[in-house]
């Protein structure tokens, strides 16, 4: 089998056991990279000869009989949301173009420290904004499953770099579904953490109460890898919580649900979806309990209005958010003649550097903060976000995870929904509620759609600090999935 | 009867400090109407007497111990700006033309 084919923790057992180089797993990644991506359009930067040089070092630590962790020397594709210092880092915006960040997030610096080799950044739609990646500045991603699709969003250079073979691993950002969906219709794993779980620290920020980092890969127990190698307490981010990462790799290992309790969200449940959606999210239901799951179909009553509450809660924050971009410290500065006032030069700035979704969002942000809407608006928003924390909190005492769709239809085709606002929203509607409570939540592959065949995700949500259980019974799933397809779903994708 | 006006969509722009066109203060204030009717069904939930949730987590006021820490030097601080002069960041003018 070929390198890229390979898990990263396969990558890892041979990087260690030094079968492998890291600077040959670099460089069949780099060949996947430049074979692949002009029809993908997965990465913003391909930084080759950076991680040439990281994948040596590796390589001499390692010759040296220095110990080194799980994952070193396996290679990683970040969103070009967090920031690096020793490459660009545009958040797919104009108004970012070239800027090179002074200093590293503290994701992107944790993963350095544990030996992972950086092949690029990855395309996202701008400042997270969105739900397919056609709001990037730079053009959009397309689907390795089908090269006229949507790869979902905002992460969704993340999601097609891993489908495509082209990154074991990558990192993306979880708002509203961010990594959750683009998982779903690429056919991969995608995780968010609990909220605090993983640092914001150097991570442009969009909707500060739900930013969440998280990670993606082709199976449970990678994306388990990766998400202990980043995460737990960070000084550095007010909001990270100060308690031990759950045992999210031990998890994915153990694979056992018998006796466990499983939540069908009856909100969720098929009306408006796509049939091949319910159909595959119908077997998995089954399937769970011929694995000795206790499954049953409960009320989330709230979650009917988690959408409208998001879309008034996440652009109040990101209209505040991105006020920093002023033109004055970094970035870009449009109309400064000499004659222009600050302010004249910042909006000239803005409109030129800002696209049409984030523009959108600022001004519905500004609106839903303005007196006299405020209470109607972002007061009321506020209050439905309680009553979300409170259904789950009422589900968590009767079941051990819930499960829904991830995704209410498969990929859709590129351009269909791009001047369609609110028809774009609605790829989120499933993933908001557990952003807006904070809770963890996975995507898994389960399946295709019979009407398009393409890929159909499973989301398991648990308590917050319960993310072992989404890779407990997202690696349980796995395996029992797995041998009735007779290999990983990916496998199934037509060649690139 | 629709949700916002241009008037007011011009009015937001103002403050979210972007200079639109007439045409995209045209395309903006059809799609924020549509959005705003959308997200107005908030309204609905029957809510008086549940507290806002602003945050996710039970935190509040987290400090970290007051130490001196190395920080940014001028030069990685001015790296990015647009202009620079005397190691300060170069903006236009900030007061009008009767101050």
């Amino acid at each position: 089998m070929s390198l890229i084919r390979k898990s990263a923790a396969e990558l890892g057992a041979l990087l260690g056991a030094g079968e492998v180089s890291a600077v040959e797993v670099a460089q069949a990644h780099l060949d996947r990279v430049a074979e692949i991506d002009g029809k993908v359009h997965a990465f913003l930067h391909v930084a080759a000869e950076s991680a040439l040089a990281q994948a040596r070092a590796i390589d001499e630590r390692r010759a040296k009989g220095e110990r080194l962790g799980p994952l070193a020397g396996v290679p990683i594709a970040h969103k070009d949301v967090f920031t690096t210092s020793d490459m660009p880092t545009t958040a797919g915006s104009k108004i970012l173009q070239g800027w090179r960040p002074p200093y590293d997030a503290t994701v992107t610096r944790r993963l350095r420290e544990a030996g992972l080799v950086i092949l690029g950044k990855t395309n996202l739609d701008e400042f997270a904004m969105g739900s397919s990646t056609e709001n990037s500045a730079f053009g959009p991603t397309r689907n390795p499953w089908d090269l006229t699709r949507v790869p979902g969003g905002s992460s969704g250079g993340s999601s097609a770099a891993v489908a495509a073979y082209a990154a074991p691993l990558s990192t993306g950002t979880d708002t509203g579904g961010s990594i959750r969906q683009p998982a779903a219709v690429t056919g991969i794993v995608g995780m968010k953490p609990t909220y605090g779980g993983s640092s914001r620290y150097g991570l442009i920020a969009f909707a500060s109460s739900l930013d969440t980092p998280g990670p993606f890969a082709r199976n449970v127990l990678d994306a388990a890898l990766l998400h202990e190698a980043f995460s737990g307490h960070d000084p550095m981010d007010s909001t990270s919580i100060d308690a031990p990462v759950p045992g999210v790799v031990e998890a994915a290992k153990r694979a056992d649900i018998a006796g466990l309790r499983v939540g069908v969200v009856r909100e969720f449940d098929s009306e408006g979806f796509q049939a091949g959606v319910v159909a595959r999210f119908h077997e998995t239901v089954e399937l769970l309990e011929s694995l000795g799951a206790k499954v049953v179909e409960l009320s989330c009553p709230s979650f009917t209005t988690a959408l409208p509450a998001y879309y008034l809660i996440a652009p109040s924050e990101c209209s505040s958010n991105l006020a920093r971009f002023d033109a004055m410290r970094y970035g870009l500065r449009v109309g400064d003649d000499g004659e222009r006032s600050a302010e004249e030069v910042m909006a000239m700035t803005r409109a030129a550097g800002f696209g049409p979704e984030v523009k959108r969002r600022i001004m519905l942000g500004t609106y839903a903060l303005s007196s006299g809407y405020y209470d109607a608006y972002y007061g009321q928003a506020q209050k439905v976000r309680t009553l979300i924390a409170r259904d789950f909190e009422a589900a968590f005492h009767q079941v051990d995870v819930l499960i829904s769709p991830t995704t209410p239809t498969t990929a859709f085709p590129i351009g269909e929904r791009v001047d369609d606002p609110m028809a774009m929203y609605l790829a989120d509607l499933c993933t908001i509620p557990a952003n807006l409570a904070g809770n963890a939540a996975i995507s898994i592959p389960c399946g295709l759609a019979d009407e398009d065949g393409l890929p159909v995700g499973l989301q398991i949500m648990a308590p917050v600090l319960g993310d072992d259980r989404c890779y407990r019974v997202g690696a349980a799933l796995e395996t029992a999935l797995e041998s009735r397809w007779g290999g990983p779903l990916l496998s199934k994708a037509p060649a690139l | 009867m629709s949700a916002i006006t241009r008037d007011e969509v011009a009015h937001l722009a103002r403050l979210s400090r972007l200079a639109l066109s007439d045409d995209e203060l045209d395309h903006y204030a059809a799609q924020l109407d549509a959005i705003i009717v959308a997200v107005a069904k908030v309204s609905e939930v029957a809510a008086e007497d549940v507290p806002p949730s602003s945050h996710a987590l039970p935190i509040t006021n987290v400090y970290r111990p007051d130490q001196v820490r190395p920080s940014l030097t001028p030069q990685q601080a001015l790296s990015g700006a647009p202009a620079v002069e005397d190691d300060r960041f170069r903006v236009p003018r900030i007061l009008g033309e009767e101050a």
